[in-house]
C-alpha cells in the first residue's frame, strides 16, 4: 500500500492503495467518484474512458502508480453545472437508454472535440469506434457529437 | 411549516442530483450529505408536504407532482413513459413532474417486471386510471371551493380552471381538499386523440444524472461498512469443485474472508481491486460431475435430432391438414436449414447485488428485471417469510433477459447471511460471459411444398434446441396460412444454462423463417412481398386452424415498410424484406444493400412499427433503432462457442458487439392506428436479420444460413457491417 496524491477534477485527493490498483477502482471504490464506469476491465468497451491531460485513456487499465502529477478529469469534473457543450447535446438529443456507457461516451466525444472542434461525420466515427453502446444508441451518439461541435467555444 | 417546506424542496433538490430519489445510491464521500441524513429528509418531506393521491402519484402544495414509476427501468425508457401516462390523464404540467423509481411494493403495483415487452400493455389502463381519478378528485375540490358544477370546470397544466367566473386554481393549492374526497371508482378517460402529452417526443427523466456521472446503479450503490465480494464459479459447465486451497488469498490485503457454499468460492474485502487479486491466489482443482459439452457435439446432436423418428423425443406442436400426402404431390419442394450459435446477454453494467441479512430482516438493492422473483426465491434461499424482505431497484444498466434470473441475488444474499455483513457481490465482464444464462444454440429445418402455380400448399418446421425450451412459435405466420402443416420441436438438456434471451427465441427464428420463405417466394417466381400478402390473404379469407396474429396489422406494417423503402422502385440498391410479428407488435424491415467497389454495403435499413398507441416518441425511435441495431449486431458477429463445457470467447476482445462504423443509417416508422399499446421493448429485433440476409441474396446471389454472418464462407473477406 503506498499514498498517492492525485489531481483530479481540479482537486487534491488522495488515495491509500496498492500500486497496480487501476485508476477506475481508484476513482470508484475509494474516492467515491462513481460516474466512471466499469464495463469489461481490459480496454475494450470505453465505459471507463477518463482524461489524463485531456487525453481519452482506459482507466480499467491504467494503473494509478502511473498517473503521477497529470491532471486526471472525470465526467463528474467535466462542467461544473453539467452544462459542458457534449453534455447539452447528449440531452438535447436524448441519446441515453440504459445510460451505463454514456459517461465514457461523453468523455470520449469531448476529447475529440477539443482537439478536433468540427470534426467529419468519418472523424467521429473512429473516434467514437472504441466505445460500445449495447442498447445501440450510435445514431444518437453521432448526432449529438456533431450538435456539440456547433456548440464548442 | 415553512422549515419543513424548505426541507422537502432541498429533497427534491438532492433528489433530483441523486436520481430520481434513489437516495440510496448516495456515496458517502462524493455526497455532501449522508444516505441516512437524506432518507430522514426525504421522510420528513413526505410526511409533511406531499399529498398522496394513490400509488403512482402524489402532490405538493408547492405544485410539485411525484410520480412513482414501479416497473425496473433498464434502458427501455419505461421511468420516463409510464409517468407520462399517468401525467397525461392528470392534464399535469410536465415540467413540475418529479419521478422516483418505486421500490418493490406488491401491495401497491401489480407486475414490477421487465421482460416480453409487457409493462405498458399490462399498466395502460391502470396508470391512466390513477391520473384521471386524481385529475377528478382535484376538480370536484374547486368545485365544492367555488361551489360551481364540476361539468363547468376545466384542467390545464396543473391548474384547474373556472372559465365563467375567471376562477383558477393550482393542483397544489386544491391537493390537500382534493385528497379528502371519496375516491371515485369509475373515472372517464380521455379520448385519444384529446392526448396532448402521449405521443410527443419528451426526453428521458434521468437525463441529467446520466450526463453527469450521478450514481444511479447498483454498481454505484455504496453503504457504510460495505464488503466487496466475487465468486470464484466452477470454469466449466458440468464440474464441481474437487480440491480448494485459499490460504495465500486470506492473507491478501484488504481480504477479510474467504468461504465457499455451493460451488462458489466467495472473495470478501475491502474494495473491488483487491478481492479481484485474492481471487487470482485461490487455488482450486474442479471435476467433472456430467458430460462437458462442446459445440462440435452440438453441431452433431442437431444433425441426429433433426432425423429423430423417435416420438418419445419429438414433441409435435401444431398439425393441419396431412403433410405427407400434400409433400408427395407437390410440384416444388424446399428444404433448407438454419442455424445459430449461443449468446451472452452483456449488458454493459455486470452482475451485481447488494445484501444485508440481519436476523430482524433482509436488504436488497440491485438491478433486477424481476425484483418480486428475486424476492421470493430469497425468501425460500432464507427460509424466511417474504414479507421480511426489502428490495430497492436501482438503475438497470441493460438487461436484455440477463437479469430476469436471480442468481445473482441469491449470491449475494446467501453469501452475506453466512458472513453475517452487508456486501456486495460484484461479477466481473469474465463472470458474466462465461457463467451462463445464453440464448440457446438452435437448428431448424424448414421444407415447403409448392404446387404447379407456385402456391405454398405445405409447410414442415423442425426445431432443435440446447436447453431452449419449444424453440418454434408454432401459432405465428404462415401457420394459419397453409393448408397441410407440421411445427415440430425438440430439446436437448445440457449443463450448460440459458435463459431468456431479448425477443426470446424469435430473436433468431425471424430471421431462418423470413430467409426461408423469401427463397420459397423466388423458387415460386414470385416477388417475397407480394408472396406473403397473398399468404395473409388466404389466412384471411380461407384460415386453417387458429390463428393468433392479427393479419390486417401485419398487412398494414408491410404495406407501410413497402411504401416507405419504394420496395422494388430503386436502381441500383438490393433490397431484402422481413416481417414479424413478436410479442403482440409487429415490425417489418426493408434493408438496401448497394455494391462499392465490387463490395457489398449496408447503405440502410427501413423500420416499420405497429405497437399501437406511441407513449413517447424518442423513446419508441430508440427503441425501434436500438433493436434493429442488436439485431443487425448479432446477427453479423455474435457467437459463443463452447470446449469441453466452458465458454471460448471470455470478454469484448473475442466476443464481437456491433460498433458505430458498422451501423447504417435506420428510418423508422410507426402505424397510427390508435390502439391501445402493445409493446416495443422486443419486436423490432426479431425482423433484422432476415431483411439483411435477403438483401444480400439479391446483391451477391447467394444464401445465408447460419449466423453469425460474419463467419460464414458465403461472407468471407466481405466486411458487410462497415459503410463508407
Amino acid at each position: 500500500m503506498a499514498n498517492y496524491t492525485l489531481q483530479i477534477n481540479g482537486r487534491s485527493l488522495q488515495a491509500d492503495v496498492e500500486a497496480d490498483t487501476p485508476l477506475l477502482w481508484v476513482l470508484r471504490d475509494h474516492l467515491g467518484l462513481v460516474g466512471t464506469k466499469f464495463g469489461c476491465g481490459i480496454a475494450q468497451c470505453g465505459a471507463c474512458t477518463v482524461h489524463v491531460n485531456g487525453n481519452p485513456i482506459r482507466s480499467c487499465s491504467f494503473p494509478v502508480s502511473a498517473v503521477g502529477a497529470s491532471k486526471i478529469t472525470t465526467i463528474e469534473g467535466l462542467s461544473e453545472h453539467g452544462d459542458h457543450p457534449v453534455q447539452l447535446a447528449w440531452d438535447e438529443v436524448d441519446v441515453a437508454q440504459c445510460g451505463y456507457c454514456q459517461a465514457g461516451q461523453i468523455m470520449t466525444a469531448a476529447a475529440l472535440l477539443a482537439k478536433t472542434p468540427k470534426p467529419t461525420g468519418e472523424q467521429i466515427d473512429t473516434a467514437m469506434n472504441g466505445n460500445i453502446c449495447r442498447c445501440g444508441t450510435y445514431h444518437r451518439i453521432h448526432e449529438a457529437v456533431a450538435l456539440a461541435s456547433t456548440k464548442m467555444k | 411549516m415553512t422549515l419543513l417546506k424548505t426541507n422537502r424542496r432541498d429533497f427534491l433538490k438532492m433528489a433530483a442530483t441523486a436520481s430520481g430519489g434513489l437516495l440510496l445510491g448516495f456515496h458517502w464521500a462524493a455526497a455532501e450529505a449522508t444516505a441516512s441524513e437524506l432518507e430522514v429528509v426525504r421522510a420528513s418531506a413526505l410526511a409533511a408536504g406531499e399529498i398522496p393521491f394513490n400509488s403512482y402519484l402524489s402532490i405538493s402544495p408547492d405544485d410539485v407532482i411525484t410520480i412513482f414509476s414501479p416497473n425496473p427501468e433498464l434502458g427501455q425508457n419505461i421511468k420516463t413513459s409510464f409517468p407520462m401516462i399517468v401525467a397525461e390523464e392528470l392534464d399535469a404540467d410536465w415540467s413540475k413532474v418529479h419521478v422516483m423509481q418505486a421500490a418493490l411494493d406488491t401491495k401497491k403495483y401489480e407486475r414490477q417486471v421487465t421482460g416480453g415487452s409487457g409493462a405498458i400493455p399490462h399498466s395502460w389502463e391502470r396508470l391512466r386510471k390513477a391520473g384521471a381519478t386524481a385529475r377528478h378528485m382535484l376538480m370536484e375540490a374547486a368545485a365544492k371551493k367555488w361551489n360551481v358544477p364540476v361539468a363547468s370546470l376545466t384542467a390545464e397544466k396543473s391548474v384547474v380552471f373556472h372559465k365563467e367566473s375567471g376562477r383558477k386554481a393550482t393542483y397544489g393549492e386544491l391537493a390537500t381538499d382534493a385528497s379528502a374526497i371519496a375516491v371515485p371508482t369509475d373515472v372517464k378517460l380521455k379520448d385519444k386523440k384529446d392526448f396532448k402529452l402521449i405521443g410527443t417526443a419528451v426526453r428521458n427523466v434521468d437525463n441529467k444524472e446520466m450526463i453527469t456521472g450521478k450514481p444511479l446503479y447498483g454498481l454505484d450503490f455504496y453503504r457504510e461498512g460495505m464488503l466487496f465480494a466475487m465468486l470464484q464459479r466452477p470454469p466449466a459447465f458440468g464440474t464441481k469443485i474437487k480440491t480448494i486451497d485459499v490460504s495465500a488469498a486470506k492473507t491478501m490485503p484488504g481480504i477479510v474472508d474467504v468461504v465457499t457454499f455451493k460451488n462458489n468460492i466467495a472473495i470478501v474485502g475491502k474494495s473491488t481491486w483487491q478481492v479481484n487479486k485474492a481471487r487470482k491466489a485461490v487455488k482450486v482443482e474442479y471435476e467433472a460431475e456430467g458430460k462437458l459439452e462442446s459445440t462440435a457435439d452440438h453441431d452433431q446432436l442437431f444433425k441426429t435430432l433433426l432425423d429423430s423418428k423417435d416420438a418419445t423425443v419429438v414433441s409435435v406442436k401444431r398439425k393441419d391438414g396431412d403433410v405427407d400426402t400434400a409433400f408427395k404431390s407437390a410440384a416444388k419442394v424446399i428444404s433448407r436449414e438454419y442455424q445459430c450459435p449461443f449468446l451472452s446477454h452483456s449488458p454493459m453494467e455486470p452482475m451485481n447485488f447488494f445484501a444485508h441479512v440481519r436476523p430482524d430482516g433482509v436488504e436488497l438493492v440491485g438491478p433486477s428485471q424481476t425484483p418480486d422473483m428475486a424476492r421470493n426465491e430469497t425468501a425460500k434461499l432464507l427460509s424466511i417469510p417474504p414479507e421480511q424482505i426489502t428490495l430497492e431497484l436501482t438503475r438497470l444498466g441493460g438487461g436484455f433477459g440477463r437479469r430476469l434470473k436471480a442468481d445473482y441475488v441469491l449470491e449475494a444474499a446467501e453469501l452475506s447471511s453466512i458472513i453475517k455483513a452487508p456486501v456486495k457481490v460484484i461479477w466481473t465482464r469474465e463472470d458474466d460471459m462465461t457463467g451462463g444464462s445464453y440464448r440457446p444454440a438452435v437448428r431448424y429445418r424448414f421444407e415447403a411444398a409448392l404446387d404447379a402455380q407456385g402456391n405454398l400448399v405445405a409447410y414442415k418446421l423442425r426445431g432443435v434446441g440446447i436447453n431452449a425450451g419449444n424453440c418454434t412459435r408454432e401459432d405465428n405466420f404462415p401457420s394459419g396460412a397453409v393448408d397441410h402443416l407440421l411445427i415440430e420441436s425438440v430439446e436437448h438438456k445440457s449443463p450448460i444454462t440459458t435463459g431468456a434471451w431479448r425477443a426470446p427465441i424469435t430473436n433468431f427464428l425471424a430471421f431462418a423463417e423470413q430467409a426461408f420463405i423469401d427463397e420459397v417466394a423466388m423458387a415460386a417466381g414470385k416477388d417475397p412481398v407480394v408472396f406473403r400478402l397473398a399468404l395473409l390473404d388466404k389466412a384471411k379469407t380461407s384460415p386453417v386452424g387458429a390463428i393468433k396474429y392479427d393479419i390486417d396489422r401485419m398487412k398494414a406494417v408491410i404495406n407501410l415498410a413497402v411504401e416507405k423503402s419504394q420496395w422494388g422502385k430503386k436502381k441500383g440498391v438490393s433490397q431484402g424484406f422481413s416481417v414479424y410479428f413478436s410479442h403482440r407488435s409487429y415490425v417489418a424491415q426493408v434493408a438496401e444493400i448497394e455494391m462499392k467497389k465490387g463490395k457489398p454495403v449496408l447503405q440502410k435499413i427501413h423500420a416499420a412499427a405497429d405497437c399501437g398507441v406511441v407513449v413517447n416518441l424518442s423513446g419508441a425511435n430508440q427503441q425501434v433503432r436500438g433493436g434493429v441495431v442488436d439485431g443487425l449486431g448479432h446477427a453479423l458477429y455474435g457467437s459463443l462457442t463452447f470446449k469441453d463445457g466452458a465458454a471460448e470467447q471470455k470478454n469484448f476482445n473475442a466476443y464481437r458487439l456491433i460498433r458505430m462504423k458498422e451501423v447504417p443509417p435506420i428510418d423508422v416508422h410507426f402505424v397510427n392506428n390508435g390502439i391501445d399499446p402493445t409493446g416495443l421493448g422486443e419486436p423490432a429485433l426479431p425482423p433484422t436479420g432476415g431483411a439483411v440476409a435477403n438483401a444480400l441474396f439479391k446483391a451477391l446471389g447467394k444464401r445465408l444460413y447460419n449466423q453469425p454472418f460474419s463467419k460464414q464462407e458465403e461472407l468471407k473477406g466481405v466486411a458487410l457491417g462497415e459503410r463508407m
